[in-house]
């Protein structure tokens, strides 16, 4: 499934992520299916499709976020930078660290600003120059200028746009390697969600970007590839996911190889 | 507009006023009974207060304010005072909740964090609810017959071992004493504190847990900086709602606390509680001591009633953080 130009392009770039057909589980039923994808080192990636084809269970992959759901099951090959990220030696907290993860909610701590972009650095024992990060990460987040004079107000005071971009500061404070994104402005207003889709723009200079989006306008205003997730019902009525096809965003938006992928990002369906 | 659209969009605004129909007299009496009912609620405890206190009257005038700061409970020449109850009762509370919190709070997070399987979880969960349906007198009872036996040892060895901290110290003790008292309180209020805050930490919502975690924190971190700190609110009501019971609980204190009206720094030796005076000395008090002893219930009143201010105002101070 995965197309022919991909590949090419992907022999001058570093592959992060590299799963080869992994498949999810929960409990008894499958919920992603033979998924053989690559993620691009300093790209964005989108994850696209209707609800229930799997693309934010593959995104708790990566940083094995699916561990904590009780019944999970990851089967298949993942690997980041080469190595197995389902290893039994794999320590998920160390990894959790490298591969940051903002979320679909804003969920700032009920701590201050401050405490907020600091937590992840305390955790993990960085404790040197505590202000200095703690400054820098709100900037790169696009939130210093709003916060400086409040950083000993309570995180979960903000509007939901500064909320979220909080969840930004606080991701990369850890300066992850990577930074996924669970449909990070699907509670947010558009002026938000700009300012968001803005900041990983940036933020692309120096990290590499995942995305799950329900909204196709932003894939194709942020993405440097996309992805198309597409679900169909198992027998019994569950629905599985698949990836369907992953192209570059110009690409699966103005002629996708697949007519699954034509008729979703024409409208037609999703 | 044609007319005809005008007459139908008149013909809608019909029937709007107010209809003199049983469901209105229905609501404006149950209004009315609602209300009735929070003002009685209000009215008994207001009517208590005054009642104990009139009934107090000829013990305040007696005695005055030096009431709670005298140690002497003499019938015979009716010279009262109930610093050592104060005493007792603040100290086997203390004793309950300085137990029961920490226990409380680790079952609670072991019963929601994810820790065993719903199957294991459950029953146990069962198994504390229903520690509130044991009466208190049952308690008691179960305290003279099983626990003294089996706890004198302990008691003695503590005595033995760490006499030289001054709440250890005195004689051999015997087995009634105030340790004794806090640890079946302490059995007493764990329930009350495990199911708040266990709710307190079953609304926490999941993304909170999972921000921490994807953040690098273990789970134990998540635990103690993230989850400990945004229940704290649910927590603290807990704590005080299991204090509140613990000052006022009767049976327990009277059965097991050894009733020696005296102020002991040890815990190991008995004392006593102002709900033990009261209990044991109601059935035979003369009049004089009627009132002393009422005057004794309305100064445990006042003393539960700083409590829950106390606690209210805790609680609104912290629940700023959620």
């Amino acid at each position: 499934m995965q197309s022919q130009s991909m590949n090419n392009t992907a022999v001058d770039l570093r592959r992060i992520f590299e799963a080869q057909n992994l498949s999810v589980y929960y409990g008894n039923s499958i919920a992603l299916r033979d998924v053989t994808l690559n993620i691009l080192e300093g790209k964005i990636t989108a994850f696209i499709g209707p609800s229930g084809c799997g693309k934010s269970t593959l995104l708790r992959c990566y940083n094995r976020t699916n561990d904590l759901i009780p019944g999970a099951e990851v089967k298949g090959h993942l690997t980041y930078r080469g190595k197995q990220l389902y290893d039994k030696t794999v320590d998920p907290v160390v990894v959790r660290r490298k591969i940051g993860m903002v979320f679909q909610q804003p969920n700032p701590f009920p701590k201050t600003i401050y405490d907020n972009v600091a937590y992840g650095l305390r955790v993990n024992g960085m404790k040197q120059n505590l202000d200095e990060v703690v400054e820098k990460s709100l900037r790169k987040a696009a939130l210093w200028d709003e916060v400086k004079d409040k950083l000993k107000t309570l995180g979960t005071s903000l509007s939901g746009g500064q909320q979220q971009r909080l969840c930004i500061a606080r991701a990369i404070a850890v300066q992850p390697d990577v930074i996924l994104m669970d449909e990070p402005c699907s509670a947010l207003d558009p002026i938000s969600t700009m300012r968001i889709e803005e900041l990983m723009k940036e933020l692309k200079q120096e990290y590499t970007i995942v995305i799950v989006t329900h909204n196709m306008q932003q894939a194709s205003r942020v993405a440097d590839y996309t992805a198309f997730f597409n679900a169909e019902a198992l027998d019994g009525g569950k629905r599985v996911g698949y990836l369907v096809e992953v192209d570059t965003t110009d690409k699966v938006f103005s002629n996708p190889a697949d007519q699954r992928t034509r008729d979703y990002v024409s409208g037609r369906f999703g | 507009m044609t007319l005809a659209e005008q007459s139908t969009g008149y013909q809608r605004s019909q029937g709007l006023e107010k209809r003199n129909s049983t469901a209105r007299v229905l609501d404006v009496g149950f209004w009315g009974l609602t209300l009735l009912l929070a003002i009685g609620a209000g009215a008994v405890l207001i009517w208590v207060i005054l009642q104990t206190a009139d009934s107090a009257m000829p013990a305040i005038r007696a005695f005055g304010p030096g009431f709670i700061f005298g140690t002497t409970w003499n019938p015979v020449t009716n010279v009262y005072g109930v610093l050592p109850q104060i005493y007792g009762t603040l100290i086997t509370s203390f004793i309950a909740v300085a137990l029961a919190v920490p226990l409380g709070i680790g079952v609670a997070i072991f019963l929601t964090e994810g820790f065993a399987p719903k199957w294991v979880t459950t029953p146990i969960a069962f198994a504390i609810e229903l520690i509130v349906a044991i009466p208190s007198v049952v308690l008691g009872i179960w305290g003279i017959f099983v626990l003294i036996p089996a706890i004198r040892p302990f008691f003695r060895f503590l005595n033995a071992n760490f006499g030289w901290i001054p709440i250890f110290g005195g004689g051999t003790p015997r087995g009634n004493n105030l340790l004794l008292v806090g640890l079946v309180l302490a059995i007493m209020i764990v329930p009350v504190i495990i199911s708040i805050t266990r709710s307190t930490f079953e609304v926490l919502p999941r993304d909170m847990r999972t921000g921490s975690l994807a953040l690098g924190a273990t789970r134990w971190e998540t635990i103690l900086r993230v989850l400990i700190p945004a229940g704290l609110s649910g927590i603290i009501s807990s704590v005080m709602l299991g204090l509140g019971r613990a000052l006022g609980e009767t049976m327990v204190s009277a059965m097991l606390v050894g009733n020696a009206n005296r102020i002991d720094i040890s815990w190991l030796q008995p004392g006593t509680t102002i709900t033990a005076l009261i209990a044991s000395q109601f059935g035979e008090a003369g009049r004089t001591q009627v009132a002393a002893l009422m005057y004794a219930g309305l100064v445990l009143m006042i003393l539960s009633l700083v409590v829950n201010i106390l606690a209210e105002v805790v609680i609104r101070r912290f629940q700023n953080v959620e």
